[in-house]
């Protein structure tokens, strides 16, 4: 049987998790696919992190389909967390050890040679520009320079997707840039990016968003098709006309 | 009252070797919706915690309300409110518990000062008995306001209210401090994000500890010296790359759906610019890229004053 998800990097059906009475993640389908730059909007407790939790091999479902990077979310998580990277604002490197350190830890835990994590990390300090920090304590880097080595560690192992949640919350406008450049370099490499913000203008950035209200994806496509559907100038007034429509105002029916 | 409610004058703190807040003035004046912009690490929380007498700067000085932050400090913690950005309520109370005690520690009562804190606080009453653990983001938020409100400061001051909370949530908690504003509270706000700088009366953008520019919104976004297109293509990344080594290109950045490209003569005329870089992506092979004058916002200044205009991966 060839794998449901040969096609995409992603694939729900009908993907469901429940907390007791409670419905984080209710019935959401869709389809990401490879080397696509995917905004996962919502609002807070909406449940991405809860969906995302499930696509990362971390959370089993309730019920529903899921194949990530070809394998099943039931049966194939350990694979699965072979073939992802992950990186969050609140989580991703070790403060107390220097760049370096953080990168053969890493390139350890994924089994990478030697050789490879040496010329990997010749790479990733000559792209970043950090050369002369290697031997820093990555606490003592300013908080852009962390993510982006985070988001640079995050693709170490070359994976076939790379989930960030929230990965420029508080960096400034221009290291964000950066950090969206790098971003569009590794989806133009063939890695598959699946992105949270909170900044409705990076939503733009995407190929495609969806945005969850209460669990359910309410909103699916390129931000054109969004703010056309919607009759919107941005997608924050998308956004907030599926979120909270009374809040909307003015704009026409709210959808 | 005649000196405006905060005047910063020349205020440094250091902490080791980094300068958190270097040689930083400004003035906010009474009644108004002020905000410090700017990313983490630009020096907000150091500033509001100095003017909010938690701490000591090392040169300069502050007057809040006409009164010395450090002299006056025992009479100036009755008239400020404060809400500090990491959540700070006791999480094991309930909301009626937490606003119980702050209402105590100022000598008053949630009966007395109903009427002030009631647009916010009758949001909450519903959930009086859940732990402030259990509260979701937004609400967290509003009860940390009411906390802030109880013993009816004269001025409020509010480190990143809106961080790490969603686009809606931000929006309301906005619209909550508009309609506060207009009893006349003075309200110190601070944010890093860029397009909440228009929510306020005036703004001053911080980066690295310094201000970059202070004034209205729209004033700041008119001081942006460049000529400003909108470039779109559907290969936004290549044209991005491309744009890099067109001559004129003073700075090229992702904004929203398009590219902004500064273009560096002075004097320009917009629509010359903009026939120019399309015939720049025409010839480079970008034939569906389409270029307009367009108007610059906070972000472009801030991005501009920030002195590096055109964002490499690479640090210099």
């Amino acid at each position: 049987m060839t794998s449901p998800a040969a096609s995409s990097a992603i694939r729900t059906n009908g993907l469901t998790r429940t907390f007791g009475a409670f419905t984080a993640v209710d019935h959401v389908t869709f389809d990401v696919r490879p080397g696509e730059v995917f905004g996962f909007l919502g609002a807070n407790g909406a449940g991405k992190t809860t969906a995302i939790r499930m696509l990362t091999g971390l959370l089993t479902p309730s019920s529903g389909e899921a194949w990530v990077a070809g394998h099943d979310v039931y049966r194939e998580s350990e694979q699965i967390k072979r073939d992802i990277g992950y990186m969050s604002q609140r989580f991703s490197l070790y403060d107390d050890l220097t760049v370096g350190e953080n990168i053969r830890l890493y390139g350890g835990i994924y089994d990478l040679s030697r050789a490879q994590i040496r010329d990997r990390t010749e790479r990733i300090l000559s792209r970043l520009g950090l050369s002369h920090t290697a031997h820093d304590a990555v606490g003592a880097l300013p908080l852009g320079w962390k993510q982006k080595l985070a988001l640079s560690v995050a693709l170490l192992h070359e994976p076939r997707i790379v989930f960030l949640d929230e990965p420029t919350s508080g960096v400034d406008p221009i290291t964000r840039r950066q950090f969206w450049e790098l971003i569009y370099e590794a989806a133009h490499a063939g890695t598959t990016v699946l992105v949270t913000t909170h900044y409705m203008d990076e939503a733009e950035y995407c190929d495609r968003i969806s945005i969850m209200v209460s669990g359910r994806i309410e909103a699916l496509g390129s931000p054109a098709e969004l703010k056309r559907d919607a009759g919107a100038s941005s997608i924050d007034e998308v956004f907030v006309r599926l979120v909270r429509p009374e809040l909307a105002g003015g704009g026409g029916p709210a959808k | 009252m005649t000196e405006p409610p905060v005047v910063i004058d020349d205020v440094v703190k250091r902490y080791g070797k980094v300068v958190a807040v270097d040689h930083v003035s400004a003035e906010v004046r009474d009644g108004e919706l002020f905000g410090f912009i700017g990313p983490d690490g630009a020096g907000k929380t150091t500033l509001f915690r100095i003017l909010t007498t938690l701490l000591l700067a090392d040169a300069g000085s502050a007057r809040v309300l006409g009164r010395d932050v450090i002299k006056d400090l025992w009479v100036l913690r009755r008239e400020i409110g404060y809400m500090p950005g990491r959540f700070s309520l006791y999480p094991d109370l309930s909301v009626r518990e937490n606003l119980d005690f702050f209402a105590s520690v100022f000598g008053t009562t949630i009966a007395r000062e109903y009427d002030q804190i009631a647009p916010i606080y009758s949001q909450l009453e519903p959930f009086n008995d859940r732990r402030a653990a259990a509260l979701s983001g937004g609400m967290k938020q509003k009860l940390a306001l009411c906390c802030a409100l109880v013993h009816r400061p004269r001025i409020l001051f509010l480190d990143e209210p809106t961080t790490g909370v969603d686009a809606v949530s931000r929006r309301e908690f906005w619209e909550l401090l508009a309609r506060m504003r207009t009893s006349g509270l003075t309200i110190v706000v601070s944010t890093p994000y860029m397009d909440e700088a228009n929510r306020c009366d005036r703004i001053a953008l911080m980066q690295n500890g310094r201000v970059l520019a202070t004034d209205a919104p729209a004033a700041v976004a008119a001081s942006f010296d460049k000529t400003l297109l909108a470039v779109r293509s559907s290969d936004r990344y290549r044209a991005l790359l491309a744009l890099r080594d067109y001559p004129h290109a003073y700075g090229v950045y992702p904004f929203g759906e398009a590219l902004h490209l500064a273009d560096d003569r002075a004097g320009i005329d917009a629509a010359r610019a903009a026939t120019d870089a399309a015939g720049f992506l025409h010839e480079k092979g970008f034939g569906d890229a389409s270029v307009e004058p367009t108007s610059p916002t906070i972000e472009d200044v801030f991005i501009s004053r920030m002195g590096s205009v055109s964002p490499q991966a690479s640090a210099a």
